[in-house]
């Protein structure tokens, strides 16, 4: 099995002291981040990304992950004890998470969610270990024609599988594009949509675009419901750990059923959110105590935590073998290795062996480090919320300010960043998906440099993206998936109007 | 969706509906008009620089045509974007904010923080100036020393600094 000996040596590098002290440093970094309402993983690793240059690219990924496992970790935190989701991920955790913390439960619930997000981050690095090399071998193989077809595959599936409406999705994400393209034109060297101006020149940046619309955004929405902290105690004694994995043990099921949810929606571009609604729901359906769930059911914890994390984790799989990242936080990462010098695709695994089983062995310790962290020291990350919100605001406001200034040394990054703040404030109350302009802002120009690069290899003539099974079974996975949510609309009326002709008497 | 609690009047949803949507639709026609400029056909060696934006502006326009329509005849019963009360709050932070950014130019960073937060700790918390003060002064230090010294990243500064030898 090379897989695993590459792993091994993966590990010898993930285990070296100052890369086992960055993960550590960045767990608890990460955690901070996903209990404060206002900071996510995905603008949480944006802030830090500009920090990490002086790193080499190893340790540099390796603490970027591990603030997104931390996030991830931490937003039950806050769910359990507050029934403030920390991430959006974490909403359908409050649904149990909450109830069962409010019947003196939390330990428990705490412990089931700490438990049920390191297996489900176990079994998709699994999946990752052992399928994206695959994945990656067989993309090796693809040119630039493929590579678009991969690309409108994955932003088709944005529209299709997106639970918002397919034309606010589309929408947000030809925005995302329309902001890609501004900048020079590395293919001709003209200047496009500056309109003269200097500033403008540089592009948008797709770290200031995320400060500014995952992180400004969150705290005008956290000031507007008024937020008021009151939590339960949050500590977690030895026996309730016992207590609660013998009870998981009679969960494996529904444990082993959202973990495939999660994996499923990590690498198509659902994500950790939509993966998380669903497995809680199929728990749900399927559970014989169905009617329960609410008011504080166990499963209710253990199903949406699986699947979050697993799809959280299993995002980083299409954007290590593809370089076409599965969520936003996956996005910045990608960015991240972009400006490292690195260029993410397949070709990672053949050129950058170290790197990418570095962190893939960094994922297996970084969860392990994380799940004792997070056990040991839930009552310390529990007191942050205590803080009045005032001080929180106006300390993540500044270090958003920080975090979009330094990416280019300009202070005109802010101003966007606030724009952008208002303008994902706004979108977020709409119903507009953020994901999509942010992966179309993150891809657009190697989106549109494989386009121009195929239509140049047919001279013009769009045949090329027909031209083999492969780039056509690919491009016609991306028609059905684009056209999914008109089908799906036609069939539920015609199903909804045979239900309601059999409902009649 | 919270309930929107006390505050019955304040920007409709479906006003903020149509203004995003025209926005956008603005955004679309920016490009093709962009696009136009740079040229959207063919070159001799392929696609021109303004093919694509062109093209992805035409897109824009089109979604956010059927948003607008969408918003247009869906009817919420005016159902609020935001009550004034909640603007209000919102504004409480966004003002401060925006005259934050502007103030990074003039006064760098370290100096418009500080005033931030003794702001909000002040304003919004109702904390006195002997709870505020120390508190803003050990943020902006931190970072002072987080940043410029530990990192060595130099962020904005102003007069102050200057002064005092930075």
């Amino acid at each position: 099995m090379t897989e695993l000996a590459a792993l091994f040596h993966g590990f010898s590098i993930a285990l070296a002291p100052h890369n086992l002290l960055l993960m550590t440093i960045g767990i608890v970094l990460g955690v901070l981040i996903g209990v404060l309402p206002g900071l996510g993983g995905a603008n949480g690793v944006a802030i830090l990304l500009p920090l990490t240059f002086t790193l080499e690219p190893v340790s540099a990924i390796i603490l970027l992950s591990c603030i997104y496992w931390g996030a991830l970790f931490g937003g039950a935190i806050t769910s359990i004890l507050f029934n403030i989701p920390g991430e959006p991920w974490s909403v359908a955790t409050t649904f149990d998470g909450y109830p069962l913390a409010q019947r003196g439960r939390a330990a428990e619930a705490l412990t089931a969610a700490f438990t049920s997000s390191f297996l489900g981050a176990f079994a998709a690095i699994l999946v990752i270990t052992f399928v994206s090399p695959l994945v990656a071998g067989f993309a090796l193989k693809f040119g630039p024609a493929e590579f678009f077809a991969v690309m409108f595959l994955a932003f088709a599936s944005f529209i299709g599988l997106s639970s918002a409406a397919p034309f606010k999705t589309m929408a947000a994400m030809l925005v995302g594009f329309l902001l890609a393209g501004v900048g020079l034109d590395t293919v001709t060297g003209q200047l496009r949509g500056t309109f003269g101006s200097t500033e403008l020149m540089r592009g948008f940046h797709f770290l200031v675009v995320v400060i500014g619309l995952f992180g400004i955004s969150e705290i005008l929405q956290s000031i507007e419901e008024g937020l008021s902290f009151k939590g339960r105690d949050g500590r977690i004694d030895l026996k309730a750990v016992v207590r609660t994995w013998a009870e998981m043990l009679k969960h494996k099921a529904i444990i082993l059923r959202s973990a495939l949810i999660g994996c499923w929606m990590g690498i198509t571009p659902a994500g950790a959110t939509p993966a998380s609604f669903m497995s809680y729901g199929v728990a749900k359906r399927l559970s014989p105590h169905g009617a329960e769930f609410g008011r504080g059911r166990i499963e209710g914890v253990i199903a949406p935590e699986t699947a979050a994390h697993a799809a959280g984790t299993s995002a980083l799989l299409p954007m290590l073998a593809l370089g076409i990242p599965g969520s936003p936080t996956a996005a910045v990462l990608l960015g991240g290795l972009i400006m490292w010098g690195l260029q993410p695709g397949p070709m990672l695994f053949v050129e950058q062996k170290d790197f990418v089983w570095g962190l893939i062995a960094s994922m297996y310790l970084g969860n392990v480090v994380g799940f004792l962290i997070v056990l040991v020291a839930v009552p310390w990350f529990a007191a942050i919320l205590r803080i009045p919100f005032p001080i929180i605001a106006a300390l993540i406001l500044v270090v958003c300010a920080i975090g979009a200034y330094t990416v280019n040394n300009a202070a005109f990054d802010i101003v966007l960043m606030l724009i952008f703040g208002v303008l994902g404030y706004v979108m977020k109350k709409l119903d507009y998906p953020l994901a999509p302009l942010v992966l179309a802002l993150v891809l657009g120009d190697r989106t549109e440099q494989s386009f121009r690069q195929a239509l140049l290899m047919s001279e013009g003539s769009f045949t090329i993206f027909f031209a083999n099974p492969l780039v056509a079974s690919i491009m016609i996975a991306g028609f059905v998936m684009l056209f999914w949510p008109l089908v799906a609309r036609l069939r539920s009326r015609r199903t909804g109007g045979a239900r309601a002709a059999a409902q009649a008497p | 969706m919270p309930q929107f609690a006390g505050g019955g009047s304040g920007i409709s949803q479906k006003l903020m509906e149509l203004l995003l949507a025209l926005l956008f639709a603005a955004g679309g026609v920016l490009a093709i008009v962009e696009g136009q400029r740079l040229g959207n056909g063919w070159d001799f060696d392929g696609p021109q620089a303004g093919y694509f934006p062109f093209w992805i502006g035409i897109l824009l326009v089109a979604a956010s045509l059927v948003n607008f329509l969408n918003a247009l005849r869906r009817n919420r019963d005016g159902q609020l974007f935001v009550s004034w009360q909640r603007l209000f709050l919102v504004l409480q932070v966004l003002v401060p904010a925006v005259i934050y950014g502007v103030a990074i130019f003039y006064v760098g960073i370290y100096v418009a923080s500080a005033a931030l937060v003794l702001w909000f700790m002040r304003g919004l918390g109702g904390f006195s100036l002997r709870q505020a003060v120390p508190v803003a002064a050990a943020l902006v230090l931190l970072a002072f020393f987080v940043f410029e010294i530990w990192f060595l990243v130099p962020l904005p500064k102003g007069p102050v600094e200057q002064a005092l030898g930075f």
